[in-house]
């Protein structure tokens, strides 16, 4: 297993690091949230990303894209978390394409990936229902008639649900609420009659949307992989985008880190730097440890969903791991990205309050560091 | 890429017809072979797997042949390394020279230093003990006062130093002296060797919390030791000194990575695993009951497999080009937090049959727990505490200024 970039990759990284601090600076989201901009990204970045390929960097080249892995989509995910970068990156394509990808018939791919590399298309992925993610609750229901399924039911937390033109959600063809069993997912237009999106305005800035589906009639070939068999699919899909998040969370936290040692290097009190203070010290060697803990294991992580060898297991494990990890390591950095700061972090003139706010809907997002560990420990059988 | 795959080829081949069958089993304490002149080997096929592996130069596999070692590349001794492995069979040789001492010979011996020394580490005829600390230098190890003065072609040493492993059953000792006291103290301390039968040399053993004694107090009376005894530059011992900290670091690191089927750090026990022993010692059979001690148990598995990542990370980076490096205190320090905690959650997950100390009522492994959690204790106390792990991260790796030369400005 590789743990270090290879030339390849290091030269994206170095290209996407390049982009992010030129085209779209903290200073794009800060924009977009005065402004309570109606699409919550930046439309001239996304198109300058699309031109870059970024899309499609994970897909496969029969597909429109670009056959670069994981790893590739990886650092960009991870220079975009260094700027706080907002857009469909993460929904449309880390969740969405990989969705189509793993589960999508021939033909579902065929049509909706390259519109995807294409900029075309935007998905979102409606799974939860209640507050803390729980992906096989699900109590929306597809109810089977003549022409297909009638869904009723609703979702929230749906990460850009409010801008796609796509939704896919899993929704109960049989089964108990909480069984794993008897859930299957849906390919919808977001303009379906009966489809109601209400947007929410989250404290990082980005865009979600609480959704609602009141008999919703859909045709049977929008069913995305096999009937009541949908949750592992799913929950592979999402292994993708947790680790996926993992390496935003790892480029956030290295910022914050950056960010905070160079204020430390400026900032004098009692007639020197505050940096000279080994109670200071201790807690940025600490840091620091942890940090590159979670580049090893971002890494590592990466590089398993790129290897074929690998079972679902195994990655659901890694997945975990890095989820987990980074989650736990993300709330202590951006905490003390502020508390070392003093009284300027606190002030919204200063960037660090971004990253604490992005913090922890990324820790949230996909299941926090106590969801993570409960799944490891059930997927080592303790 | 054929060369390595004949090289495998071979390695396994030789390891399947070689290691004895015993030397394929867990290993258990009193058989850990350490060597030097008065070796003593419990099980005699210790001894036919030390001479079968010494004579191949594979103790110490990537040194160079002339001096006895292995000539292997980096790609040949992970090779190597994976094939023992895969017999789980036993390391031939525990020594001081083989990761501490012999990695600064090769950098800063002479010619006839290096030919006088290696062959005898490799094939552990000279067990070797380490004399670092003093009553009044521990974490200021530059402060040491042990006294060497050149008289004609010989040194006089004077002094004492303390938590020196081992030190009454070694043959030889890697020591640091003062050989200047006027000058600023990093500056005039040198590194030497002598041998412990040298007359003035005496040690007695410290009782340990654990109660164990593997630290001795050293005694250095008028001990003469040859000027050719000593390594590298006079008074230029504190780079030599700070350069085996990190082969000491990074060897103490691994104890981190002892896993639950591990046996480093000192961990012999059969509790197999972590979560095995929460379940066993509850009743549970498919999930640990206790909810919280499931959770920090899980926490500390992913921290222990993010850390082996960042080890594994550290030797691919290492082949790029740079030795051990501020890297080593990083992982030291993490390791060795990661064993405390380790022993700490062994505890809980065993509850009172942990804690006994000896007697009816206790199996043998459960009394080993015992003694190896408190033994976990001084791993981040020897080879630099770790706030001076911390020290040297803030200062070596992130660039903070110095408290101590700012405030002195």
């Amino acid at each position: 297993m590789a743990l270090v970039l290879t030339e390849d990759q290091q030269l994206l990284k170095d290209s996407a690091k390049g982009f992010c601090l030129h085209n779209a600076p903290i200073d794009v989201l800060r924009r977009l949230r005065d402004s309570k901009d109606e699409t919550g990204f930046d439309e001239t970045v996304w198109a300058q990303m699309i031109e870059l390929g970024w899309p499609g960097m994970a897909i496969p080249e029969a597909y429109g894209g670009f056959e670069f892995g994981y790893g590739g989509l990886g650092v960009l995910l991870e220079e975009t978390g260094r700027s706080l970068v907002s857009s469909p990156l993460i929904a449309s394509v880390l969740l969405g394409a990989t969705a189509i990808n793993k589960l999508g018939t021939e033909e579902q791919k065929q049509e909706m990936l390259p519109a995807i590399v294409s900029g075309e298309l935007l998905l979102a992925l409606g799974i939860d229902e209640k507050m803390s993610h729980k992906p096989a609750s699900v109590s929306t229901t597809a109810a089977a008639n003549a022409e297909g399924y009638i869904i009723n039911g609703c979702k929230t937390f749906v990460l850009d649900g409010h801008v796609a033109n796509t939704l896919i959600i899993s929704a109960r063809t049989s089964g108990e609420e909480d069984s794993e069993e008897g859930v299957s997912l849906f390919i919808l237009d977001a303009s379906e009659q009966g489809v109601s999106i209400n947007r929410t305005w989250m404290v990082d800035s980005r865009n979600a949307a609480n959704i609602s589906f009141d008999n919703v009639q859909v045709p049977k070939n929008a069913m995305l992989g096999e009937i009541g068999a949908g949750f592992a699919g799913l929950d592979e899909v999402l292994d993708v985008a947790r680790i996926g998040v993992a390496a935003e969370m790892l480029g956030s936290m290295q910022e914050v880190f950056d960010r905070t040692l160079d204020y430390l290097k400026q900032r004098e009190q009692f007639g020197v730097l505050i940096g000279s203070f080994q109670g200071l010290q201790h807690r940025m060697a600490d840091m620091y440890s942890e940090i590159e803990l979670c580049k090893s294991t971002v890494r590592a992580a990466l590089a398993a969903l790129d290897n074929p060898d690998r079972t679902a297991k195994e990655i659901a494990i890694i997945a975990s791991v890095a989820k987990a990890k980074l989650s736990e390591i993300m709330e202590v950095v951006s905490n003390e990205g502020i508390q070392l700061h003093g009284g300027i972090g606190m002030t919204d003139e200063f960037d660090i309050g971004f990253f604490i706010k992005r913090a922890r809907a990324a820790q949230q997002f996909l299941g926090d560091a106590s969801f993570h560990r409960d799944r490891y420990a059930t997927l080592n059988g303790f | 890429m054929s060369a390595l795959s004949d090289f495998q080829a071979s390695t396994r081949a030789w390891l399947e017809e070689n290691c004895p069958p015993s030397m394929r089993t867990p290993l258990v304490q009193e058989e850990v072979v350490w060597g030097g002149r008065r070796p003593e080997f419990v099980n005699p096929e210790s001894k036919l797997w030390l001479e079968l592996m010494s004579e191949k130069g594979w103790t110490c596999p990537t040194w160079p042949s002339e001096y006895g070692g292995g000539g292997l590349s980096k790609e040949e001794a992970i090779i190597l390394s994976k094939e023992l492995n895969r017999l789980n069979a036993r390391p031939a040789l525990n020594s001081f020279g083989i990761s501490m001492l012999g990695p600064v010979l090769l950098e800063y011996a002479n010619e006839e230093q290096k030919m006088r020394f290696l062959p005898d580490i490799v094939h552990g005829k000279t067990r070797w003990c380490q004399g670092y600390s003093e009553p009044g230098a521990g974490s200021d190890l530059a402060a040491l006062g042990t006294k060497a003065e050149l008289f004609g072609d010989e040194y006089t040493i004077n002094g004492s130093k303390v938590w020196t492993s081992y030190a009454d059953q070694a043959d030889w000792i890697f020591c640091l002296v003062r050989t200047d006291s006027d000058v600023p103290k990093h500056t005039g301390i040198s590194f030497i060797l002598f041998d412990m039968t040298s007359e003035g040399v005496s040690t007695k053993p410290i009782q340990l919390i654990s109660g164990s004694s593997p630290f001795c107090e050293t005694f250095f009376d008028d001990v003469k030791v040859p000027a050719a005894n000593l390594i590298g530059e006079l008074n230029a011992g504190w780079t030599i000194a700070k350069r085996l900290l990190q082969h000491e670091r990074t060897m103490i690191s691994g104890f981190g990575l002892a896993n639950d089927s591990g046996d480093k750090g000192g961990t012999t026990s059969t509790v197999a695993t972590l979560e095995g022993a929460a379940m066993h010692y509850r009743g549970d059979s498919d999930k640990i009951s206790d909810s919280v001690l499931r959770d920090q148990i899980a926490q500390f598995k992913i921290d222990t497999e993010a850390f082996a990542f960042t080890s594994q990370r550290s030797v691919e980076e290492s082949k790029q080009g740079q030795g051990p490096n501020a890297t080593s205190s990083m992982l030291k320090y993490y390791g060795c937090e990661l064993n405390k905690r380790r022993y700490e959650l062994l505890l809980k997950a065993m509850g009172s049959q942990s804690l006994g100390w000896e007697g009816a009522g206790f199996a043998e492994d459960e009394l080993q727990i015992t003694r190896e959690w408190l033994r976990s204790k001084a791993n981040s106390i020897e080879g630099g505490t770790l706030e001076v792990q911390l020290n040297i991260i803030a200062k070596r790796v992130l660039g903070l200024p110095d408290m101590l030369s700012m405030s002195k400005k």
